[in-house]
């Protein structure tokens, strides 16, 4: 068998066993006591030529329905947008998928270049000052929001959201109890968004922090100011976790008093790949800066007064605290902040505010054409391009039936909350017609009237 | 553009009505967004994101590319991030619609092909490093260790041994490890290095108690040596009541040759774009499955894919003693989706020589390079090695000098100043995927820059030459921090 990744000849190894004064590659791994060597062989499959690899991945990814082959209108945190053609073709560049963190910023001013401008993209959007580079998703990035709260303010106790993704608020809970931090949940009031009375109820001066989502999991919005006032007044932080697009839109939550702002640049480029990988960013003011967890890129001179970018702040991170830290992040998702980077580009000031008007558009037209259905929408709140309906049968049935006409029906609701069983999520982003939402509004009236 | 110039920030090159999008007319009838929204939560100023055409852009990137160094571009040999070649056809077979655009909620019957391949990636992986059950869910190492120590700490309250909460780490460990046992809740007790570069073995029974929850272990350790008296250590922690937590970073010295299983480790993380050929994509995403033997089981992370008997595959998410969730979704699939084609690729014999050359290219490297350098652990080594640059310091020639001057020969530099407990240390992993000439003229190249250190020290003080910026000022980056662009007043 030869392998396309292993160049050594036989001569070569010859001659490079010649240099080491040893007859057999063998004689290497002298070291490892015999009780603990392998024996035989790794009862694993053996290896595929590269047409039969390909016959074989094929076969598997043939085997699952996805947004070529049907209309999705599932999002819950992961969305289907538009991605320019642009993107893929930078990302497959060598320079940059085969490259490590920049150690050497001499041979590293690409990535470093990319990742500052990323980072300057976090912040207009969010409306912050300071922002890192990356973290490994929208959930984990939460979490360690919640740490930092909990790290800066030496409180112990964060209060979160119901409205809050599901996922997101399980990653916490771990988290937390890893650092011994109290979670505390705010229910949600009969409009789907957090519910302000039982927050003031709940907070008190030894809250870290109140973290909400905006738009929420349900779509709705909250309002951020409102709950800014009950945070802050009693010595809380406020962490906000947005969907990046919908802010092309939503006043942007550091001009509302955020805090930290954290959510997944999965809607601008990144595909929806079963759930990952996508990229968790962190954005937060310069009086935290110094508590962020990650790695940042700042600006800086050659020797020669030239501009150019290295890794900063790097006494905050793991490497140099060791069991100091408060964060364990090392890698990160900086290849998918790339992609995020250039989709940004691609749209631009523009093209972010289109799009994300467009989702706004498509999503309350969908809303109407259900109802028109005859179909319930549960909540009264704004919201950006997801809304619940509540249906007269369990989703996973609606769902079952929904594929059996090409649709990828929306989440079901119940599987997180108890009291909203039977109530389905349904995603509508800018590459929905009208015609598909259409067909989404008889396909949803006749299943469910069956 | 000419090397010399500064280049431009993609905000700098940005025009009002420049575009680099194209998307369809709305085709819904258009409402006026105040009566959706609140007045105060509508966007009042619109972010500043540059305003290019789509040449510009794609020049843009281009050009930020040829200002990077890839493992496509030349060698990079880091150590103990296995800069591997990165297959092309990995990258081909992600992009799979039926991988890239599918959606994590899905109804299991609809991706039946992504969870067979889900399943198939746990058991190879167990295979690979003698573990009864993997987890595929942490996003990349450090993540994997943590969620590994948390299921230790886990395992402990489970049996009323909650007081056990000392992670012992050599002091040649990688700082993620007594990082990740911070955040999970434990405290670190280092033990030193003996002369050999090895674990104390008695430092390690001193440090063994009843408060020990585990011990944490490179094997090999980050000087590329094997820790040869790892099953007595093993016995040491086991007999104390600890768990042996295996920093699976330096795998790729031992596919198919030995596997963390069997010489007694409980836990065991991999990083998946280091052994098996993810690529790093400039910091990440990484993939950091973690295996583990059945006494842990219970405490895996929620969900893990599990086969029916007729032979289809769902999500198991009623594990009552879970840690818990530890990342969204379903891991960093589309890397996982990589990490499955390699190995379908090199199957177990192909696996082994991997490890094999892996092994012969480092000690053919060492063995060239100690007549220049220092090499402070004369045995045989595994996949990496260390070097110190205490000749060269004599001559006031510095070891990061030494990497600077490297990067005017076209390469990366080796990890440098890691581990901690070698003076001036480089630490150099050629991996497998290197020809014998590419290691050639790295060593020619080291061994030149020895001979500069004595007779032209100033040309290596001073390197990088060719570079397109020279040494950046680190200092005044971390005292006066610039993070993002800000438009000239």
């Amino acid at each position: 068998m030869k392998y396309r990744y292993l160049p050594q000849t036989d001569q070569d190894k010859r001659e490079m066993l010649e240099t080491l004064g040893i007859s057999s590659i063998e004689e290497l791994f002298s070291d490892i006591p015999e009780e603990v060597r392998f024996k035989g062989a790794l009862q694993i499959p053996e290896a595929l030529s590269e047409p039969e690899l390909v016959k074989y991945f094929t076969g598997l990814s043939n085997k699952n329905v996805n947004f070529s082959t049907h209309v999705n209108f599932l999002g819950a945190g992961v969305y289907q947008h538009y991605t320019p053609s642009t993107v893929n073709h930078m990302l497959l560049r060598g320079e940059f998928f085969t490259a490590y963190t920049p150690y050497q910023p001499e041979i590293s001013q690409g990535e470093l270049q990319a990742i500052f401008e990323f980072q300057t993209m976090v912040c207009e959007l969010t409306g912050m000052e300071v922002a890192n580079s990356s973290m490994y998703d929208g959930a984990t990035s939460l979490a360690e929001a919640a740490m930092m709260a909990a790290g800066h303010t030496g409180k112990k106790r964060v209060i979160v959201s119901r409205a809050v993704h599901p996922e997101a608020r399980g990653v916490l809970k771990t988290y937390a109890y890893g650092q011994n931090v109290e979670l505390v949940e705010v229910g949600i009031n009969s409009d789907g968004v957090t519910d302000p009375q039982a927050l003031e109820a709940l907070i008190n001066d030894s809250t870290a922090a109140v973290i909400v989502q905006y738009p929420n999991f349900f779509g709705n919005v909250e309002d951020l100011s409102a709950i800014e006032s009950i945070a802050h007044g009693n010595g809380a932080l406020l962490i906000t976790s947005s969907n990046p697009l919908a802010l092309g839109v939503l006043e942007a939550p550091g001009k509302l008093g955020a805090d930290i702002v954290v959510g997944d640049m999965q809607p601008f480029g990144i595909p929806a790949s079963f759930g990952g990988p996508h990229c968790g960013y962190f954005a937060t003011t310069t009086k935290l800066m110094r508590k962020m967890p990650g790695r940042i890129v700042g600006q800086t001179k050659d020797e020669n007064g030239k501009r150019g970018f290295v890794l900063t702040l790097q006494a905050r991170e793991q490497h140099i605290r060791r069991e100091k830290a408060t964060s364990n992040i090392c890698s990160n998702q900086a290849l998918l902040a790339l992609a995020a980077s250039i989709t940004m580009t691609a749209l631009g000031k523009q093209g972010v505010q289109e799009m994300a008007m467009m989702n706004l558009q498509k999503a309350h037209y969908a809303k109407q054409a259900l109802q028109a259905k005859g179909l319930e929408v549960v909540f009264a709140s704004p919201f950006f391009n997801e809304f619940a309906v509540k249906l007269s049968k369990p989703v996973a049935e609606v769902n079952k039936n929904l594929l059996a006409a090409g649709i990828i029906g929306g989440y079901d609701l119940g599987l997180d909350y108890p009291e909203f069983a039977d109530h389905m999520l349904l995603a509508v982003t800018e590459l929905r017609t009208k015609e598909e939402i259409d067909q989404l509004a008889q396909e949803l009236e006749a299943i469910t009237r069956a | 553009m000419h090397k010399n110039q500064e280049k431009a920030l993609i905000f700098e090159m940005s025009k009002p009505g420049r575009v680099g999008y194209n998307l369809p007319e709305l085709d819904v009838p258009e409402v006026e967004v105040a009566s959706l929204l609140p007045k105060h939560l509508i966007r009042e100023t619109p972010a500043e994101l540059p305003e290019v055409s789509e040449l510009q852009l794609v020049r843009h990137y281009t050009e930020l590319s040829r200002r990077n160094h890839g493992v496509d571009n030349g060698f990079y040999p880091l150590g103990s991030c296995t800069m591997k070649y990165n297959p092309k056809i990995n990258e081909d077979i992600a992009r799979y619609p039926g991988f890239a655009q599918t959606h994590p909620y899905q109804p299991e019957e609809t991706v039946q092909g992504a969870l067979e391949l889900l399943y198939n990636l746990q058991e190879e992986l167990a295979e690979i490093t003698g573990m009864d059950k993997v987890t595929l869910q942490p996003a990349a190492g450090a993540a994997g260790e943590w969620t590994g120590l948390m299921m230790i700490r886990a395992y402990h309250e489970s049996r009323g041994e909650g007081h056990r909460t000392k992670v012992i780490v050599p002091n040649s460990a990688h700082g993620t490890n007594p990082a990740s046992a911070a955040v999970a809740g434990l405290d670190t007790v280092t033990i030193p290095s003996n002369e050999r570069g090895l674990v104390d073995i008695q430092a390690l029974r001193d440090a063994v108690g009843s408060d020990t929850a585990a011990l944490m272990l490179t094997n090999p350790n980050t000087l590329g040596l094997f820790e040869e008296d790892i099953v007595e250590m093993a016995q040491i922690v086991h007999e104390a009541g600890g768990l042996l937590y295996y920093d699976g970073a330096n795998a790729n010295a031992i596919l198919g040759i030995a596997r963390p299983g069997d010489m007694g480790f409980d836990v065991v993380h991999l990083n998946l774009h280091k052994t098996f050929t993810g690529p790093h994509g400039g910091g990440g995403p990484g993939a950091g499955p973690v295996g583990v033997k059945k006494v842990l089981e219970p405490f895996l992370p929620t969900p893990i894919v599990e086969k029916k008997e007729d032979g289809t595959f769902y999500w198991d998410s009623n594990r009552p003693q879970s840690i818990g969730r530890v990342k969204g979704y379903n891991g960093n699939f589309g890397i996982l989706v990589r990490a499955y084609s390699y190995i379908r690729t090199m199957g177990p014999e192909g696996l082994l020589q991997v490890s094999q050359n892996a092994v012969l290219n480092a000690n053919y490297m060492m063995r060239r390079l100690a007549t220049a350098y220092h090499l402070p652990f004369d045995q045989v080594c595994k996949h990496e090695f260390v070097l110190s640059g205490v000749i060269q310091k004599k001559l006031g020639v510095r070891t990061l000098d030494i990497a600077k001057r490297l990067l005017d020969f076209g390469y990366h530099p080796p990890t440098i100043y890691f581990p901690l407990i070698v003076d001036e240390c480089l630490m150099i992993e050629p991996t497998e995927t290197e020809t014998k000439e590419t290691l050639d003229e790295f060593i020619d190249a080291m061994l030149q820059i020895a001979r500069e250190c004595e007779e032209t020290p100033e040309l290596v003080q001073e390197a990088p030459h060719t570079t397109v910026v020279k040494r950046l000022d680190e200092a005044t980056a971390a005292r006066k921090p610039i993070l993002r662009y800000q438009p000239q007043a």
